[in-house]
């Protein structure tokens, strides 16, 4: 659980981490967009560079990124394999056994999609690691805003996220506790078959949500002793200011965008 | 069971950026049939300490002796779990691990996983419901229905069911009020001077340490600063005030008394030993002036 | 002495319990002072400090708050004027942050952002958390929590702190320093406060003691009248003054000390002067 980098964030100070997190959420959605939109070596390399960029501004070390891709690395070599074996026809044949076609073509678009999926899972992992979760959810609740309009319960889900994210570790700690007392009763967790994996599971989680039930009953008897009744009539302490920066690094984007659009194979 | 630790360290996360040494160079001998108090600040190393003695957590490096099983950083689980039902865990809010629909099921899980058949687990668990002062008619009572003093005693009732030889307790008494803390300790005591079950408890609670137990550890920032009986470790307050720690009140009332004059062989710890020392005392203002 | 709060023929019952958790309970609390209630656990004592917020819609009685009776109506003001601390830290910590904890109460009643920031910072510095404001609780410890909660409460400036066994989960340390801290608080920013506890050494900093057994108010004295009950304290669901421990043994040994309650300073004198002046 530990090894996990994806998801987790890293307090450090740099430019990246200071973005807005609305700017940094949809720019990593614009940058989806964009990898789908490459396919040729320029438009790759134009995105190479730029991901690179970026991870050289967060000031993270390049060693967390491959640290962060290898839990997914089987689903990436899957992926590509599958592309590799059957793929349709197209160029040079390589190789030809039965319904197994290795091509020009799909030696090619493998390995493009090994470099699309590196590349989306590097600029997300620059995303949680140089923002805090409560600035994505913030950053979230934000864009959802517009949602209020058609009667959209934003305000109330941007408190749901909030304390849902503020409890993570807490509960983290209780699952570690509680799998320690029953690991002192004789439970082997992860080992045996599967039903007895999953057998094992229940005096983890039984307590667990007997335990995040009575959390929650306090927490909401606290909440309601501190004034709380909705969350629509609230003042918000935490806010969001856009900043020069965060407009430069649209710019940056836009004419990487234009850029692509240029070189790219039509 | 004597336990032994030869030069235990222990590192969380050892070999990644956030590696944090928790236990550094332990070493101490615990006799057979002892009862050792292990004290120090929150973040000491008081649990994790605690957690090597069942092997939830092996040594980073060094040995750890328990009778005849010896812990090291290469030991794997399938040679620990004899171990486990030898070494018996209470933790911290103990009634948190508690999941079965009755109470009997739940005190029968630890046993069962150790092998025993339903039935003779079954029988041990109203056995243990006893012993740790419920009714055998709770037995068929789902855990959930207890109250929070109520669920502790089956939890700790599940963990004596396996029979250990060593009792772990981790800080069992926080949040009972004094009623079921005094009850709690006195169990405890009696398990200790009966079954001849050796005792490791890890407290804040001074007053019971110099009450019940006859070995002390006391843990600084990963280190085993002091080791030995309750005299030794307790015998020098000053030093304890200099290290933040409690100072037992017998101790400390001791001690200013001390300070007018009185003369203590040895400093008393406990309500009583002061009393029977001002008793002595007592009777020879006696003697001296009728 | 005026009260701040009047609690007359109290009763409430959980759900189809048959015996009530709170039986016909009255008593006053004066302005300023420090009560505190004690008794078992499951004795009614929580379920009475919650009453008092209006946390739980008691069935029969009434509860004043500085001249408000509790309704569904005015129950947003009372809780205006009364600020809880629980028993478990990590329960109550609604924030990201320490800051943004601190700000919670302040959101809720829709204060400005630009008056916010001055008193979440004040708040904190007041409790000495400043260091900590951009933390997030799970790197703080138990007591550094219960810190952040005072903190919460003093930005909305209540006139009544309720400590609802707040120190029970803390270590000695954690516990003493917070109860100098709460006694800084009342002095600061005239504070009533009302303690619900096992601790000793808090029921020793109250003006009077409330003693409830069985959902029942059994006694209302001062502490020094309340410790002079010696043994028969443990019934009371509190531990016994070190005192009354070593009283109990030495009337074992045949020594008769003096029966009122003494603190150790004077029952130190008393030993000294019974062993010294013959």
């Amino acid at each position: 659980m530990s090894n996990f980098i994806f998801g987790r964030y890293l307090p450090l100070n740099s430019v990246v981490h200071r973005l807005d997190p609305r700017a940094k959420l949809m720019l990593s959605f614009f940058y989806i967009v964009l990898v789908f939109m490459a396919n040729n070596l320029v438009t790759y390399g134009i995105l190479i560079v730029f991901t690179l960029a970026a991870i050289f501004a967060s000031k993270i070390s390049l060693g967390f990124f491959l640290k962060g891709i290898r839990p997914l690395l089987w689903l990436i070599v899957f992926t590509v394999v599958l592309q590799l074996l059957f793929s349709p026809a197209g160029g040079h044949v390589y190789f030809h056994w039965a319904f197994i076609n290795i091509t020009q073509y799909g030696v090619v678009n493998s390995g493009y999609i090994f470099i699309r999926f590196l590349l989306i899972i590097m600029m997300s992992t620059l995303l949680t690691l140089s923002t805090q979760p409560l600035d994505i959810a913030t950053g979230l609740s934000s864009l959802m805003k517009p949602l209020r309009w058609v009667h959209v319960p934003v305000d109330t889900l941007a408190m749901m996220l909030s304390i849902a994210l503020r409890f993570v570790p807490t509960l983290m700690d209780e699952a570690t506790k509680i799998m320690n007392a029953q690991r002192a009763r004789g439970v082997d967790f992860g080992e045996g078959g599967l039903f007895k994996q999953a057998k094992s599971l229940i005096p983890l989680m039984v307590p667990l949500f007997m335990s995040a039930f009575n959390r929650a009953e306090d927490l909401s008897t606290a909440m309601e002793a501190r004034g709380y009744q909705d969350s629509e009539h609230r003042s918000q302490y935490r806010i969001l200011t856009w900043q020069k920066r965060d407009t430069v690094t649209w710019i940056i984007f836009i004419i990487g965008f234009a850029a692509i659009l240029a070189f790219r194979r039509w | 069971m004597a336990i032994s630790f030869e030069h235990v360290t222990f590192t969380y996360q050892a070999g990644t950026p956030m590696a944090q040494t928790a236990l550094e160079d332990v070493s101490f001998n615990l006799p057979d049939h002892g009862y050792l108090a292990i004290i120090g600040h929150t973040g000491s190393g008081k649990s994790t300490l605690v957690q090597q003695i069942n092997a939830l957590l092996k040594p980073t490096s060094g040995t750890i002796k328990i009778d005849d099983f010896t812990i090291t950083p290469n030991t794997t689980n399938a040679d620990l779990k004899p171990l486990r039902q030898h070494v018996g865990m209470v933790f911290q809010f103990p009634e948190s691990q508690l999941f079965e629909e009755t109470i009997r099921k739940d005190i029968a899980f630890g046993p069962q996983n150790f092998g025993m058949s339903p039935e003779d687990a079954n029988e041990l668990a109203d056995q243990m419901l006893t012993t740790v002062g419920l009714d055998i008619s709770y037995a068929e009572r789902s855990p959930f229905e207890l109250s929070g003093g109520q669920m502790r005693r089956v939890a700790i009732a599940g963990v004596l069911a396996m029979r250990p030889q060593v009792l772990i307790l981790d800080e069992p008494t926080a949040g009972l009020d004094p009623q079921g803390r005094q009850e709690m300790m006195d169990l405890f005591e009696q398990l200790h001077r009966e079954q001849g079950l050796t005792i490791v408890l890890v407290t804040h609670q001074m007053e019971d340490v110099a009450e019940y137990a006859e070995q002390v550890a006391i843990m600084r920032e990963g280190r085993l600063v002091k080791f030995g009986d309750v005299q030794e470790a307790f015998g020098d307050p000053d030093w304890l005030l200099a290290n933040q720690l409690d100072v037992p009140r017998a101790a400390q009332f001791a001690q200013q008394l001390a300070k007018r004059g009185f003369q203590w062989q040895p400093l008393p710890l406990t309500a009583d030993q002061l009393a029977e020392q001002i008793a002595e005392q007592w009777q020879k203002r006696g003697t001296d002036h009728v | 002495m005026e009260n701040i709060i009047e609690v007359k023929h109290l009763s409430y019952r959980y759900g189809k319990e048959q015996r009530p958790a709170l039986n016909d309970v009255s008593f006053d609390v004066h302005r300023g002072e420090w009560l505190a209630i004690v008794g078992h656990n499951g004795s009614g004592k929580s379920t009475l400090a919650k009453s008092l917020d209006g946390l739980l819609p008691f069935t029969e009685g009434t509860v004043t708050v500085d001249g408000l009776e509790l309704s569904p109506a005015t129950v947003w003001q009372v809780r205006e004027k009364i600020g809880m601390i629980f028993q478990n830290p990590d329960n109550q910590f609604v924030g990201a942050t320490v800051e943004d904890d601190v700000a919670f109460g302040l959101e809720n009643r829709q204060v400005t952002r630009e008056d916010m920031i001055p008193r979440v910072k004040a708040a904190i510095e007041e409790v000495g958390m400043h260091d900590f404001a951009q933390r997030e609780p799970s790197s703080l410890s138990g007591g550094q929590k219960q810190r952040v909660a005072l903190a919460g409460i003093v930005a909305i400036t209540p006139s009544i702190l309720i400590l609802d066994e707040a120190t029970s989960m803390l270590d000695p340390l954690g516990r003493h320093d917070m109860l100098e801290l709460v006694s800084k608080l009342r002095r600061d920013q005239k504070l009533t406060v009302i303690s619900i506890t096992h601790d000793i050494d808090e029921a020793a900093n109250a003006d009077r003691i409330l003693v409830i057994d069985d959902g029942q108010l059994v006694q209302e004295a001062s502490p020094a009248e309340i410790f002079a009950l010696g043994e028969k304290l443990v019934d009371l669901g509190l531990d016994l003054p070190f005192t009354a421990k070593l009283k109990a043994a030495l009337k074992k040994r045949g020594i008769e000390p003096p029966t009122n309650y003494q603190t150790m300073a004077e029952m130190e004198e008393w030993l000294w002067q019974s062993l010294s002046n013959t």
